[in-house]
């Protein structure tokens, strides 16, 4: 990282984002320029990392994150991502993900059928990929929730094929860092927090990192993943 | 010519909102009523005459944007 200039970090603000200005925030805290892109915008200004922010892009219609997944800026996001860029969505971001297929299965209704706003523990299980590696392997994160469609699921196949990927990169868990029923706040099956791509450039999580990046937020348990995006940047 | 698009999630994913409605209208004496599966129907006015190649074309779009193939199905009713 060169001194004289922080390492600059796309933050895509789609309508109906509403976490933008968070991860802008916490790109910040963590060292890096924060680059706003509009969700018409034809290209990345440049940046080498790129977070698609949580909140309700075109008003969650249809499914959460189906039609953001075709705006200008996908496009863009999807050429950064097969040219080895780093991509981080958080929440909204990580449904877009998923619809845009840079990561494997779909979001459904959380089990409760209710909207969760609520801080939950996941269980870091890769720390080999760039963005979490400044996180200790098995390390227990407290981090905040706030979805209604976070019901992870694919066929079993794809589960199994993914498990042995190892591209569960985050798990729900206890305070003690065991996973079970009663760790698990949506359904999302085999305890799926977050995913990665097989490259480990591309990772989609559920929990808010940017929204504990220091101790007015509450903790700072997600500065570790911010950090460790923006010094790939 | 209107267009029906009936998207529904597949048989094999739990539908947790369709048994939560059975759950209320077995409460309200409808006991006949063993399961529900809510779906969504969206009509599409679509311009064109030739019945086949219009339901080629929504058909392509129920992939592409109506519907999220890992989750759900849909059936397309061309009058």
């Amino acid at each position: 990282m060169s001194a004289a200039r922080r390492p600059r970090v796309a933050v895509v603000v789609f309508p109906g984002s509403n976490c933008d200005r968070d991860a802008m925030a916490a790109v910040e805290v963590a060292g890096g320029e924060a680059v706003p892109v509009w969700h018409a915008s034809h290209d990345l200004g440049g940046c080498a990392a790129v977070i698609l922010p949580g909140g309700f892009s075109y008003g969650d219609y249809l499914r959460a994150g189906a039609m953001a997944a075709h705006s200008p800026v996908m496009q863009a996001v999807r050429h950064h991502a097969a040219d080895g860029g780093t991509v981080l969505g958080i929440c909204n971001g990580f449904q877009i993900l998923l619809e845009v297929g840079l990561l494997p299965g779909a979001m459904l209704m959380n089990r409760s059928l209710r909207f969760i706003c609520r801080d939950v523990f996941l269980r870091v299980e890769r720390t080999d990929v760039p963005m979490l590696g400044q996180l200790r392997k098995e390390k227990v994160l407290r981090l905040p929730i706030a979805h209604k469609e976070g019901n992870w699921f694919a066929d079993p196949e794809v589960v199994d094929w993914l498990e042995n990927q190892g591209a569960v990169a985050l798990r729900y868990c206890d305070g003690d860092g065991h996973s079970g029923e009663g760790a698990n706040p949506n359904g999302a099956l085999n305890d799926v927090a977050g995913l990665v791509n097989a490259a480990g450039n591309v990772l989609g999580m559920m929990p808010h990192p940017e929204r504990r990046v220091g101790s007015l937020l509450g903790g700072s348990d997600g500065l570790a993943i911010i950090r460790g995006l923006v010094e790939v940047a | 010519m209107l267009v029906e698009v009936r998207v529904q999630l597949k048989k094999e994913v739990l539908d947790p909102q369709g048994e939560a409605i059975r759950r209320v209208l077995t409460g309200l004496g409808f006991a006949e009523v063993s399961r529900v599966r809510v779906g969504k129907l969206m009509l599409l006015e679509v311009e064109g005459g030739d019945a086949e190649s219009v339901r080629a074309r929504v058909e392509a779009a129920a992939r592409d944007l109506l519907s999220n193939p890992v989750i759900e199905d849909f059936e397309v009713r061309v009058p």
